[in-house]
């Protein structure tokens, strides 16, 4: 499976997204600059984290302006599969390829942490290889990750199962103690509901090495290279 | 021609930042302040632009690109024909 990891002017965990896809994952991984045209034929486009245009404005607002951008939508429209981490989690927000935005943490400082989340669902092209309920160790680093949807959203991403990890316990418990940043519903990660675009704050590249302290993260890495 | 164009989180929406401007404020003493919401000013220069074109672009770019309105909402005015 050919990856593309998009490069923005401010992204800075292109790198680990990259050495994870290639070393680790081991499949073949190319870079897309964020003005360039053509996604080169990847089989899936991740959106890295980092600080797009310096977060000016807003979280990924400026982003999703991006010539490439445009073409990442298209590609989605089709059934091209996307993900998008942390600050790719905004971008994909803001160009509305997933439902919702993102509010200030509600303790208004930047986290900078390992969290547990919770699986939530195991059907997904990018959890398949995960059961249900699994509970994964995985970092998170954002100032913007309060995730907040009206009602009515928030009523059809749940009956469409489309939240696919919240913040929890180490025991998968939900508190509004594990739910560090304040989302809604405690919402970590967030699939569109096609199934091929997912979002998620915390970090799985950062945790697919045991050298890094845990290697949770991987599965979602596995569950998107193999046949779903 | 210069516009005023005021961003700021929707009523229903929770505005922490607000929040702690007033907290802030009333430790102060200003115990009078109800409650404080934060939001963004952008003044923009349209050359050459008459009020029938101020009143097509400036919700147009709100929209698009100033506020999101997921969770923002916008207000606007002229300061300077």
């Amino acid at each position: 499976m050919k990856f593309g990891v998009v490069i923005f002017p401010g992204s800075n965990c292109d790198f680990d997204t990259f050495h994870v896809l290639k070393n680790v994952i081991r499949q073949p991984t190319i870079w897309l600059w964020h003005k360039d045209h053509g996604l080169q034929g990847v089989d899936c486009v991740v959106l890295p984290g980092g600080f797009a245009y310096g977060d000016y404005l807003r979280s990924g607002a400026i982003a999703r302006f991006s010539p490439l951008m445009q073409e990442v939508g298209e590609f989605a429209d089709k059934g091209g599969v996307v993900l998008g981490i942390c600050n790719g989690f905004q971008v994909l927000l803001e160009l509305g390829l997933l439902p919702g935005a993102m509010l200030r943490n509600k303790n208004l400082k930047f986290l900078c942490q390992f969290v547990t989340i919770r699986l939530e669902n195991e059907r997904t092209r990018f959890t398949h290889k995960g059961k249900k309920g699994q509970v994964l160790r995985v970092p998170i680093a954002h100032f913007d990750g309060n995730y907040f949807a009206p009602p009515e959203t928030l009523k059809e991403i749940e009956e469409n199962s489309q939240v696919v990890f919240r913040y929890s316990g180490a025991n998968g418990s939900l508190t509004e103690e594990a739910n560090v940043n304040g989302s809604l519903h405690s919402i970590a990660g967030l699939m569109n509901k096609r199934g091929n675009v997912m979002g998620l704050m915390p970090h799985p590249e950062r945790a697919s090495e045991r050298l890094l302290g845990s290697e949770d993260g991987r599965v979602i890495f596995e569950s998107i290279i193999s046949k779903f | 021609m210069k516009v005023r164009i005021l961003v700021s989180f929707k009523d229903s929406v929770l505005d922490p930042q607000g929040q702690t401007v007033k907290n802030a404020l009333h430790t102060l003493g200003y115990r009078a302040i109800k409650d404080v919401r934060q939001g963004k000013v952008f003044e923009i220069d349209l050359a050459g632009a008459t009020k029938a074109d101020a009143e097509k672009i400036i919700p147009e770019i709100s929209d698009k690109v100033l506020a999101n309105p997921i969770i923002e909402k916008f207000t606007w005015q002229i300061i300077e024909a």
